[in-house]
């Protein structure tokens, strides 16, 4: 054992110890017959029983405040500041104008494309505020809040959904796909789930480097449905990788509702097939998302193991500006979740301790509305970049092949100058 | 970051226990290895075969960068080819280790560990399986290029996809430099200079090619011009331009599916650039449109045959 130990990592060993330890005293024990199969720790049975789901309650919803904003009976009250709780809500409320704003610039076609955050803002600022700013940030594309909590501005976010000059993403990408190395928030990409692994192996990577920090991977349920998460989820396992997977099931995919996505209970009932602690909690109340993410983090930085936390919320605005939900919901439905928002239940808890008033909230969301504005018309202003950078950064060093496609367009494009959009960019060297 | 992927091949589990045999044990169509001339620059050397030579690579890469790790399906016992054996005894089970069976997640834990700047070499165990993102390919000829070309790719900045011909894990020996030393990626190698015809391959085709060259030679008295390609993407241009401009007649040669093969996009690019010089069409001789048959295989592959009959046609075109 002792020489096996050698290999192994106190967890598997404490297991294959346990084992052996079982294993010795059935065969005490007279005629008791054990599997002795690689693949499986368990015993016979001679019944013939299949293990049926309902079987099994479904996992409860933790949460700590009611939608009053009352913290609960029983409930743990994170006992946090006056100021990181106004934070919270600044954030949340900032994040929420943001949105409408520019949600409205995409009706009117001054942006291409976006994806608001209503009724998840809760889920975002809770699971941030929770982890250590320097932990390494994978997300779907539901995210912003996260990069809000972190300090991204709103200078930056609006400067990618324009794709200007300013834009760290040089304006490749879509509106949404921020990222942001300073914030250790990897670029969002919109093929779904592929960020898992890729959040496993970061997360492989940082435990190999020391550091005590972990890795965060956002993902809606539709997207858990891809073979990637089952490879990140089986990987981080294995690995033993310190990574927190944090889903957000807000109950559609686009259209698809969650009866048409799962079976199971939920995402959260996959975890312990997967050999993670897992928890499931109440996606607008933002201190159960706090306190759930801060046990998380704690066991995957001190035992070096993934956690899986499903949060449950519902999708308040439409899938994106490319989409109708009202064709496949009713407004009614939307309505009653409107009122339990995370952002309400956070603005009674903080009426409740007498941290804020209505004339704090109707001056604030006059400030919050001019800073936005003020960005937004920042944005607009600047040029897009300059059109040779479509050819950078595919390498690390442009090829010659590619070197040679960027002269063409050069050329070409200075011959034909009258039919390209040369007064949006910045000039060609 | 980079990527090392294997290329499948039939029965290549259950290889035969002498090792210096030719090529024509494993496979229905004989191939004469030839092995490569190192420069006494490179200082001592050792012989070895391709397995060998990655082992080699891959022992040198991790020792010199203790960032890097090995993973992938049944790497830590030493691989089913054997490429990675005694690298778990020597740089520890965090370092090189088994992953479960998933090719989607292998491509992408490594890509999660480059992002932390840590380098990854993930291995695919049967190149068949996968093809998810790839920037650069890359594909050694035979034992001294699979070193050079693969440190290469561990140390590039860019993600890599290094396809090994496992036809010529074992068959394919020669002296290879003991030390550290790497091949630039993105550059082509003129094998045999001529002056009639130019044939173009990469991989084990140019052993197939070599032995075209000599014959045509021998039986038409034509003087080909051999060009191993070594990298597919970013292809190098300009060696393949300047030898068609010479020659005036090109030949390309893969065992890949003709249509939207490399030697279609090879082609296009000869027929641009060396639109003048062409006394011939440009001819691709490469596998037929069809999955990669068992008992065909002798019929499917662009043996040397074909490609002598493609030199017969190309020399007598008009």
């Amino acid at each position: 054992m002792a020489l096996l130990g050698r290999f192994l990592s106190p967890r598997i060993t404490k297991i294959i110890g346990s084992q052996a330890r079982q294993l010795s005293t059935s065969s005490s024990r007279q005629n008791v017959d054990r599997p002795q199969f690689p693949g499986s720790r368990s015993e016979y049975s001679t019944k013939l029983e299949f293990i049926k789901p309902d079987d099994f309650k479904g996992i409860p919803v933790y949460r700590v405040m009611n939608a009053k904003g009352e913290i609960l009976p029983g409930g743990l009250d994170p006992k946090l500041d006056k100021e990181t709780v106004q934070k919270m809500y600044h954030s949340m409320t900032l994040l929420n104008t943001m949105d409408r704003i520019l949600y409205e610039s995409q009706r009117q076609g001054r942006i291409s494309f976006y994806m608001t955050n209503y009724g998840e803002e809760g889920t975002h600022i809770g699971s941030a505020a929770a982890c250590d700013p320097q932990d390494v940030v994978f997300g779907q594309y539901r995210e912003a809040g996260v990069m809000m909590w972190r300090g991204f501005t709103l200078d930056q976010f609006m400067n990618q959904c324009y794709g200007n000059c300013e834009d760290i993403g040089k304006g490749r990408q879509m509106p949404v796909h921020y990222g942001s190395k300073d914030l250790n928030f990897v670029t969002i990409s919109s093929t779904l789930a592929t960020q898992m692994p890729q959040a496993a192996g970061s997360a492989y990577a940082l435990k190999r480097a020391g550091k005590k920090l972990c890795v965060i991977c956002y993902f809606g349920e539709g997207a858990a449905s891809e073979g990637d998460a089952h490879a990140a989820f089986n990987f981080a396992a294995t690995l033993e990788c310190p990574i927190i997977f944090f889903c957000r099931n807000n109950g559609y995919a686009i259209s698809t509702p969650t009866s048409d996505q799962y079976r199971g209970d939920g995402i959260a009932s996959r975890g312990a097939g997967y050999g993670m602690d897992t928890i499931r909690v109440d996606g607008n109340d933002v201190f159960g998302v706090y306190n759930a993410t801060k046990a998380a983090r704690e066991m995957c930085v001190k035992e070096m193991r993934p956690v899986l936390i499903e949060a449950m919320t519902y999708r308040i605005g439409h899938h994106s500006t490319s989409d109708d939900s009202s064709t496949y919901r009713k407004k009614g439905e939307i309505m009653s979740w409107d009122d339990q928002s995370p952002i309400h239940r956070l603005r009674n808890y903080m009426e409740n301790q007498g941290w804020w008033s209505d004339e704090q909230e109707s001056a604030w969301k006059e400030k919050s509305k001019k800073k936005v504005m003020e960005a937004f018309a920042r944005a607009e202003k600047r040029k897009k970049p300059n059109p040779e950078m479509l050819f950078t950064d595919v390498y690390d060093e442009m090829p010659p092949r590619i070197q040679k496609q960027m002269e063409f367009m050069k050329s070409h494009c200075t011959q034909f100058k009258e039919h390209y959009p040369f007064d949006d960019h910045v000039p060609m060297t | 970051m980079s990527w090392k992927f294997l290329r499948c091949l039939q029965n290549a589990r259950f290889l035969k226990k002498n090792l210096e045999t030719s090529l024509s044990v494993h496979r229905c169509v004989s191939v004469q290895y030839v092995p490569d001339t190192i420069s006494a620059a490179h200082g001592e050397t050792t012989r070895m075969n391709l397995v060998q030579a990655i082992n080699n690579a891959l022992d040198i890469a991790l020792s010199t960068d203790p960032s890097a790790v090995l993973f992938g399906e049944d790497v830590a016992f030493g691989g089913v080819f054997r490429c990675s054996v005694e690298l778990k005894d020597r740089y520890g089970r965090d370092r090189v280790f088994n992953t479960p069976l998933s090719e989607q997640g292998i491509v992408a834990f490594g890509i999660g560990v480059a992002a932390m700047g840590s380098t990854a070499i993930a291995e695919i165990q049967f190149a068949d399986y996968i093809f998810p993102a790839f920037d650069q390919v890359v594909i050694p000829r035979g034992p001294h290029q699979a070193k050079g070309l693969l440190l290469s790719c561990i140390r590039d900045q860019n993600p890599c996809i290094f396809f090994e011909p496992k036809i010529l894990y074992r068959s394919a020996i020669e002296e290879v430099p003991s030390g550290d030393y790497t091949i630039p990626i993105g550059q082509a190698e003129i094998l045999l200079e001529g002056d009639d015809v130019t044939l173009i391959g990469y991989g084990t085709q140019i052993h197939v090619l070599r032995e075209v060259a000599n014959m045509a030679q021998e039986k038409f008295d034509v003087s080909c011009e051999v060009i191993d390609l070594r990298t597919i993407l970013p292809w190098d241009e300009e060696t393949v331009i300047n030898s068609v401009k010479k020659t005036g007649r090109c030949i390309i040669s893969h065992e890949a599916p003709i249509t939207m093969g490399v030697a279609a996009e090879i082609a296009a690019t000869i027929q641009d650039e060396c639109f003048l010089n062409l006394e011939a069409p440009v001819m691709r001789i490469c596998g037929y449109d069809t999955p990669f048959p068992h008992v065909f295989e002798a019929f499917y592959l662009p043996d040397k045959w074909r490609c002598l009959e493609a030199v017969k046609k190309i020399v007598n075109y008009g």
